[in-house]
């Protein structure tokens, strides 16, 4: 158990993939602006990622069984954008209400790094099967914490005036360097709570 | 045989054009700093210049080569299915980079990691792919392969020599700065990532308005960056223009979210009924 809570943990804190590992910045940067499209992008990510995991995993033992590992990065990407679509159409045929404030993200998120990076790392990380579930759902909660975090950040940052050449982006950035920093605080926290 | 329909007016311009295609990438439409593409991999593997070459380089041959296959197929290619097919050429020459880079330079996998195989989704490589390639014949699309991709290359290598610099006080593994200087270890470290990017692009924009008088300061900056990844059928050339389809389906996404949210407060996972 403590093994698992670790894997979830260091996903959301230590390696958060938005501000550790710099994956899905697209996303973070683009759809961070209100609270509410943050929290329902980062619900999104969380799902597609916990099941993409879902069904690479055992592809990738399929392809090793084969022989065929180097096939792993066009498999993994058209299974995912496969299923992205997939999942919409479901969730718009099922479940209308889910699908107004979730499914309406998931066009954007079809090839989103954040997602074909969770699941060849959980593959480069040798988990099994439940490890690489809840690695997946660490690193969706993860990107999750970093949407809501830094649209609270974005909220005030609109009322700044920072100079001409670091108006939007940049200053947008340098916010993000902030937030980042604030995530370094947490590295060593993990192996302090759940034993190195 | 290609150019029948325009023949006359693109035989005209080709001369130029094709010397436009290829330096437009490196800094009015550098696809890092101007367009804010690619940025993933632009904050993640910029910590040393060697790393930051083999990433554009790698990404360069990625572009150039599915640019041109994308082009060649173009006519073939039937529109509704149009991006997987170009996800798949794209994978199968970041498959072919991955094995000669595993093979030949594993200093270089091992740096890069999860990163390469990642270029397939890199916005730049699909968004030329989608914007360029598939309008143009291949001659031209390797020229914009070309440009886009040592664009990007060079602002990859301009971020890592400054945070290698400022970080390690080395640059391509030569000691630099003098040794009683304390590195800022902070700039190879995610947070120097974002600060430095940061600074460029506002250096990048400063640059451009003092180039034509800040007459032209108001451009949104931030809508760009979503046309990263974006598997919209937008058809537009230029991720800049007012009509941008993704901006539109926010806009719509942040509204139905709100809307939903003052109608159904409670009513929300739970009931599926839904009042309209």
């Amino acid at each position: 158990m403590a093994e698992y809570a670790s894997i979830l943990f260091s996903m959301i804190l230590v390696n958060n993939f938005v501000l550790v590992k710099f994956l899905g910045i697209c996303p973070f940067l683009g759809v961070s602006k209100k609270f509410d499209s943050a929290v329902g992008m980062g619900a999104a990510v969380t799902l597609v990622m916990v099941l993409a995991i879902a069904v690479t995993w055992p592809l990738q033992q399929l392809l090793d069984a084969w022989g065929l590992q180097y096939l792993q990065t066009i498999v993994f990407i058209l299974v995912i954008a496969t299923l992205v679509q997939l999942l919409e159409m479901a969730m718009k045929r099922f479940l209308p209400p889910l699908h107004a404030s979730l499914g309406v993200f998931l066009p954007l998120i079809t090839t989103n790094c954040a997602v074909l990076g969770v699941a060849i790392l959980t593959i480069d990380e040798g988990y099994d099967y439940p490890q690489a579930l809840v690695a997946g759902l660490g690193a969706g909660l993860g990107f999750l914490l970093a949407m809501v975090i830094f649209s609270g950040v974005r909220r005030t940052l609109e009322d700044a005036e920072p100079p001409e050449a670091f108006r939007g982006m940049p200053i947008t950035l340098i916010a993000a360097a902030i937030t980042a920093m604030s995530f370094m605080g947490f590295s060593g926290v993990i192996d302090h709570l759940f034993g190195a | 045989m290609a150019a029948t329909k325009t023949g006359a007016q693109a035989s005209a311009t080709s001369e130029q054009t094709s010397k436009q295609i290829l330096l437009r990438g490196l800094l009015q439409e550098n696809p890092a700093l101007r367009q804010m593409l690619g940025l993933c991999p632009m904050l993640a593997v910029t910590t040393a210049v060697f790393n930051g070459l083999g990433m554009g380089l790698a990404t360069t041959f990625v572009l150039v080569c599915s640019e041109v296959a994308v082009s060649l197929l173009r006519k073939a290619i039937p529109s509704t299915v149009r991006i997987p097919a170009y996800i798949t050429i794209i994978a199968s020459f970041v498959t072919l980079v991955m094995m000669v880079v595993e093979a030949y330079l594993p200093a270089l996998n091992d740096a890069l990691g999860i990163y390469l195989p990642l270029i397939v989704v890199n916005c730049i490589v699909l968004g030329r792919a989608e914007m360029f390639a598939s309008k143009h014949g291949p001659a031209q699309a390797a020229l914009d392969g070309l440009g886009m991709g040592v664009g990007f290359t060079l602002s990859l290598v301009l971020m890592s020599a400054i945070r290698e610099l400022l970080g390690a006080g080395t640059l391509c593994g030569i000691q630099i700065l003098p040794s009683f200087l304390e590195p800022m270890l902070i700039m190879v470290m995610p947070a120097g990532g974002f600060a430095v990017l940061g600074m460029l692009i506002a250096a990048s924009v400063w640059f451009e308005h003092r180039k034509d008088g800040v007459a032209h300061g108001q451009e949104d900056r931030p809508s760009q960056s979503l046309c990263a990844a974006c598997p919209l059928d937008c058809g537009l050339a230029d991720p800049s223009d007012d009509d941008c389809a993704r901006d539109a389906l926010v806009d719509r996404l942040e509204a139905a979210v709100t809307k939903a949210n003052l109608t159904g407060k409670d009513s929300g996972t739970s009931d599926k009924g839904g009042e309209a």
